[in-house]
């Protein structure tokens, strides 16, 4: 079972100005939505460039936006950065691959409340406008990202062993 | 169970605590709604569209606060002038608590109508709403709308002209259910409800009359089109019952657009088509409502 999960996850070493996390199975199923066929919400978002400018905008806006930057503090950022905009291309019909973890795994006890996901959601909204995506292709996209908010709020870990 | 065993449990469950405590002390707070997906206030006090009920509970909060919205509405007609003024309070996103009062002038036409010039009407309107299932913004992936039910008082002043009009009551409930879903792809907003009510001309000339004194089930809804991220048009359509013998009662509608000034302030501007009011034909005119809102 172990070497099948080694063997399934593929994992490489840490990608450099990485924290190392604990082993988990790398799949595209893991990013929580399937992506947008065609290429028109691709173009949209402005390809890869257009992505990392609101990947950056976003991380900047939450760890500066004080409804939500307790959650930040402590988290890999590099990596928080690279997984989403694997997530994000993948999504938005890129065709990269994501090889984080699945979006509850990521969010286990981390206390998510419902607003702290709207304000990521505005924050999300206002890096968008930034970068002058159009308002359908934006909604597009959250109308995706939506349903992950059971997968992000109040996700509870498994009790500890006594 | 030695008192040693009972201490170490004790300690146990006190790290247990201790340890989860500050990622699940499920922190009470204000705001999280995105902006107007808890609509404006319709003219009886609860969240919605400008005439019809929706599903969505009032103010900003989510399910881990309390929220709260004020309007003033005004609704200039022909011969008549419609306004109201209320305040609800959102609960946990769940329950929804409204007081709206209606003040209905009948200015010149009032004399033609024999009440005198500028007689008013005026109701009082205390109402719940529960929401029972679903999320209209966040569930994206299914089509399952959000669900609410909710119970509207209302008590109307001017019994005795509201009787001798021919009501049958002066005070009643109406019911409704209310389904309400955004499909935030298309940025379409919809409602329908249903509404159990014997109420002549929103409750303002009392309840059921020579031509029916039980609820009936009417129908209002709206169907809007997010343009920008505070900017909402759209159109309602609501019909009421026809229970009074010396008037008809006409179906109603409005064609609308909500912005949303600020995160805790939006304004409505509506052009509505009451139909005929007591007997006076073609009370259509404009419809402005501002909400401020926590």
């Amino acid at each position: 079972m172990i070497a099948m999960l080694l063997f399934l996850g593929l994992q490489a070493a840490t990608p450099a100005g990485e924290q190392p996390v604990a082993p988990y199975v790398q799949s595209d199923a893991n990013a929580g939505a399937t992506p947008f066929a065609g290429a028109g919400m691709w173009r949209a978002f402005h390809g890869q460039a257009g992505v990392d400018r609101i990947v950056d905008d976003l991380v900047a806006r939450s760890v500066a936006d004080p409804r939500i930057s307790d959650i930040f503090k402590g988290q890999d950022l590099v990596r928080l950065r690279r997984t989403l905009k694997e997530q994000f291309c993948y999504i938005l019909g890129g065709g990269c691959r994501y090889t984080g973890r699945t979006m509850r795994a990521a969010h286990t006890d981390m206390g998510v409340q419902q607003a702290d996901m709207a304000a990521l959601v505005e924050n999300l909204q206002a890096a968008m406008r930034r970068e002058h995506v159009g308002f359908g292709a934006q909604n597009r996209f959250l109308a995706k990202l939506a349903p992950m908010h059971r997968d992000v709020v109040k996700i509870r870990g498994p009790r500890p062993a006594e | 169970m030695s008192s040693v065993t009972v201490s170490r449990i004790a300690l146990t469950a006190a790290l247990i605590v201790a340890s989860v405590q500050p990622a699940f002390a499920n922190q009470r707070r204000g705001g999280g709604k995105l902006l107007l997906t808890n609509g404006v206030s319709s003219v009886e006090g609860a969240a919605g569209g400008g005439l019809a009920t929706w599903a969505v509970i009032a103010g900003n909060e989510t399910e881990d606060g309390i929220g709260g919205t004020a309007h003033a509405t005004y609704v200039a007609l022909p011969d008549f002038d419609l306004s109201s003024a209320g305040a609800a309070i959102g609960v946990s996103d769940r329950i929804e608590l409204s007081y709206a009062y209606q003040r209905f002038d009948t200015r010149a036409a009032g004399a033609a109508l024999g009440l005198g010039r500028g007689f008013t009407f005026g109701q009082h309107i205390v109402g719940a709403k529960v929401k029972l299932i679903g999320d209209a913004v966040w569930a994206q992936d299914t089509p399952l709308p959000q669900i609410a039910a909710g119970v509207q008082y209302k008590i109307a002043e001017r019994g005795a002209v509201v009787k001798a009009v021919g009501a049958a009551e002066t005070r009643s409930a109406d019911l409704y259910v209310a389904a309400t879903k955004l499909w935030l792809a298309q940025g379409i907003v919809a409602d329908a409800t249903v509404r159990f009510t014997k109420a002549n001309q929103l409750g303002l000339l009392g309840f059921g009359g020579p031509k029916g004194t039980d609820r009936t089930a009417q129908f209002e809804g709206s169907l809007a089109k997010m343009l920008t991220r505070t900017l909402v048009v759209g159109a309602e359509y609501r019909t009421e019952p026809d229970n009074l013998g010396f008037a008809e009662e006409d179906d109603s509608y409005d064609l609308f657009a909500a912005w949303a000034v600020h995160r805790n302030v939006s304004l409505t501007a509506a052009y509505v088509d009451l139909g005929d009011i007591a007997t006076v034909r073609r009370q259509r005119g404009l419809f402005l409502s501002l909400q401020g809102g926590f």
